[in-house]
């Protein structure tokens, strides 16, 4: 067995530091991109014209069905193709946003169809219109019951982020292999990554836990 | 001219006709109980005169207004129609003030500043003046029932509609709400309920419509058709309720 | 530089197999671990209820990239010795596929009413064969449509076996792209056979949830 060394490791606490914000980053503009995704898709899936629908249901399915590295490099390599320069770190920010705005369409949707038609009928027998009625009846119970399913989604997100690395996007995954060709200290190096991974994702557990004790604080049945 | 008018209407869910050319007025000041069996389509009738279900043939106007027409009027039209449901249908994320005060102020009927003491007015009105600021589910089915009301109340309704409204209560949370509608009979509200519940019927109601097999079978004052039906169909039912 | 041709379609095949192989590994394997795992995490003593869940806070808090790397770089350094490429990639999988497994099953477990576990004591039937005979077939219908989506995401999963060089699906259009540098062509026929075999298993699952919900 060889004696452990982190030493020689840790000795590179910057650019770990740096990884760290990058893949914060680029979870942050997948998440973004990717809800935004999620929102339109999920309104042309329930009211669009149905080719659309069919559009964006095949959509869902690709995605689903492909492996996100996969994935990666067909958006990698389809802007040089079609004369356009990306750099890995916003390409990957692409690939991914289009990877979690199928599954946020999904989850979306089925926010919108937990919401019992008779709570729409009630907003609407008040004279309120069908916007208010969305805004002020629907929204908030359905954030709700998307919540804790769209959190796990953003979890796996923030662990998806290191598929990145495969197309040298600069980012903590990304890091942890230089680092390694460095030092050539795999254990410590896959040791320490995924702590910080493990860290990384009991951080926004807690995180996403105390937004949503403040955010949905009315009581419901059991 | 008559509050509701109700002509000729028809309404088929898919191959199922369950309001076969129904008519019915209802004047201001009226108490309009709706009975009959299960599947007569009397829940039908009532959820067609605020829009909630369309209609294949005939009109309802309420207040002279059509109902089946432009959204926008519609809109308007159920500002001033009330509709309890036999499931509360409040909103689970809003206290009791919201859930009352939420149209008022959508609607432009009342500022944000004086919506709270609607929320009271109201309140006190069914009774329940200390729970506005309880969120629905900490609350008894009977007392989310008087919430409903007390939300259709403040929009100053000229027509209440009433879904059996205590079907999905627990037989002792019924008296509760039972009195609340008594009490807006007796200060001159104007309105139509579905019911089982008899007594109710006999002793608030202003007139009684039976329906059977989605037409109107008989109406008349409760006093007549109660101890004099003259259909065989509204002796059996009465018979059986019993 | 050449272009694609039959020879690659013919290695995309090749490593077809291996992905099967990693699949079909990881699933035994992994479905083993998952076993222990929900029987740990549904277990009567609180301290191993929470040893077992602690694990799984663990695993599911890395990147499987990160799993994979470590027992493929990490370990055999530490340990010292020389492991097989097909054994430290299964041994990542079957973890990755035993958590997720593990926590699909206890959800299963735990989705049988209370009241069955009664009946079958007071049949005096042991704790095991309870488990065995009455809750078990329930607790696999119940998860059973959550395990074949479980399927699909390891098999997508399996691609990333190819960042270590092991010779799968992935890695044999990885060695295709760079001989012929027709990248989006290559990929995209990867991402076909991907999804080839994803979708009717995706669509199955859907089906056996959507039975499930009809008739239970």
């Amino acid at each position: 067995m060889q004696n452990l060394n982190f030493q020689q490791v840790l000795r590179y606490q910057d650019e770990f530091l740096h990884g760290i914000v990058n893949t914060l980053e680029m979870t942050a503009i997948a998440a973004f991109f990717g809800l935004l995704i999620g929102v339109v898709g999920a309104v042309l899936v329930g009211s669009g014209p149905k080719p659309v629908r069919i559009l964006v249901k095949a959509y869902i399915e690709l995605i689903r069905n492909t492996p996100p590295l996969i994935q990666l490099f067909v958006i990698f390599f389809i802007f040089p193709s079609a004369g356009i320069r990306l750099a890995p770190f916003p390409a990957a920010c692409v690939a991914l946003s289009i990877y979690f705005g199928a599954y946020a369409i999904e989850i979306i949707r089925s926010g919108l169809a937990s919401i019992p038609k008779s709570q729409v009928e009630a907003g609407e027998c008040l004279g309120l219109t069908r916007f208010e009625v969305f805004r002020y009846v629907v929204l908030a119970p359905a954030l709700r019951n998307i919540y804790p399913s769209i959190t796990s989604q953003l979890i796996l997100l923030l662990l998806g982020t290191s598929v990145a690395s495969q197309i040298a996007a600069e980012e903590l995954f990304h890091t942890a292999t230089f680092v390694e060709s460095r030092t050539f200290r795999s254990f410590e190096v896959y040791a320490l990554i995924s702590a910080i991974y493990v860290a990384l994702v009991v951080a926004s557990r807690v995180i996403f836990a105390i937004v949503g004790a403040v955010a949905f604080r009315w009581p419901v049945r059991r | 001219m008559a509050l509701v008018e109700i002509k000729n209407v028809r309404k088929s869910f898919g191959a199922l006709e369950v309001l076969k050319d129904v008519s019915l007025t209802v004047e201001e000041g009226e108490i309009v109980t709706i009975i009959g069996r299960s599947g007569s389509g009397k829940s039908t009738l009532l959820r067609c005169i605020n829009g909630l279900e369309d209609i294949q043939d005939g009109e309802i106007r309420v207040e002279g207004q059509q109902v089946h027409g432009q959204m926008k009027k519609l809109r308007e039209l159920r500002q001033k129609v009330g509709i309890v449901f036999q499931a509360f249908n409040l909103f689970p994320h809003l206290t009791v003030e919201r859930n009352i005060t939420l149209a008022p102020i959508r609607t432009g009927r009342v500022s944000k500043a004086d919506a709270r003491a609607l929320a009271e007015k109201v309140l006190a009105q069914v009774g329940l003046s200390e729970k506005i600021d309880a969120y629905p589910e900490q609350l008894s089915g009977g007392q989310q029932q008087r919430v409903a009301i007390a939300r259709c109340l403040a929009m100053s309704p000229d027509l209440m509609l009433f879904d059996e409204v205590t079907s999905a209560l627990d037989p002792e949370l019924v008296g509760e709400v039972l009195k609340v509608m008594e009490d807006m009979a007796s200060r001159g509200m104007t309105m139509i309920l579905v019911t089982h519940e008899m007594a109710f019927a006999r002793d608030v109601a202003t007139k009684i419509v039976f329906m059977h097999q989605g037409r109107v079978w008989e109406e008349g004052p409760p006093s007549e058709l109660f101890s004099s039906p003259k259909t065989p169909e509204l002796k059996s039912f009465i018979g059986s309720n019993h | 530089m050449r272009t694609l041709s039959l020879v690659d379609l013919m290695a995309f095949l090749e490593g077809l197999q291996w992905t099967l192989v990693l699949v079909v590994l990881s699933f035994v394997f992994g479905g083993l671990l998952g076993l222990t795992l929900a029987l740990l995490r549904t277990s009567n003593v609180a301290p191993i209820r929470w040893m077992a869940s602690a694990f799984l806070q663990l695993v599911q808090g890395v990147p499987l990239l990160a799993l994979l790397m470590f027992f493929y770089f990490g370990m055999p350094v530490f340990l010292g010795v020389e492991v097989p490429s097909l054994m430290a990639v299964t041994v990542a999988f079957s973890i990755y596929s035993g958590v997720f497994l593990g926590e699909i099953w206890r959800g299963g477990i735990q989705a049988v009413k209370y009241t069955q576990w009664e009946a079958a004591a007071s049949l005096g039937l042991s704790r095991w064969e309870q488990f065995v005979f009455v809750i078990a077939p329930q607790a696999l219908k119940i998860s059973l449509p959550a395990t074949v989506g479980f399927l699909v995401q390891l098999i997508k999963g399996t691609s990333l076996a190819s960042v270590v060089g092991f010779v799968e699906l992935t890695r044999a259009g990885q060695i295709a792209s760079a001989a012929t540098f027709q990248q989006l062509l290559v990929y995209s026929i990867i991402a076909a056979i991907y999804f080839a075999i994803c979708f009717p298993l995706t669509q199955w699952s859907r089906s056996l949830e959507a039975r499930l919900n009809g008739t239970g």
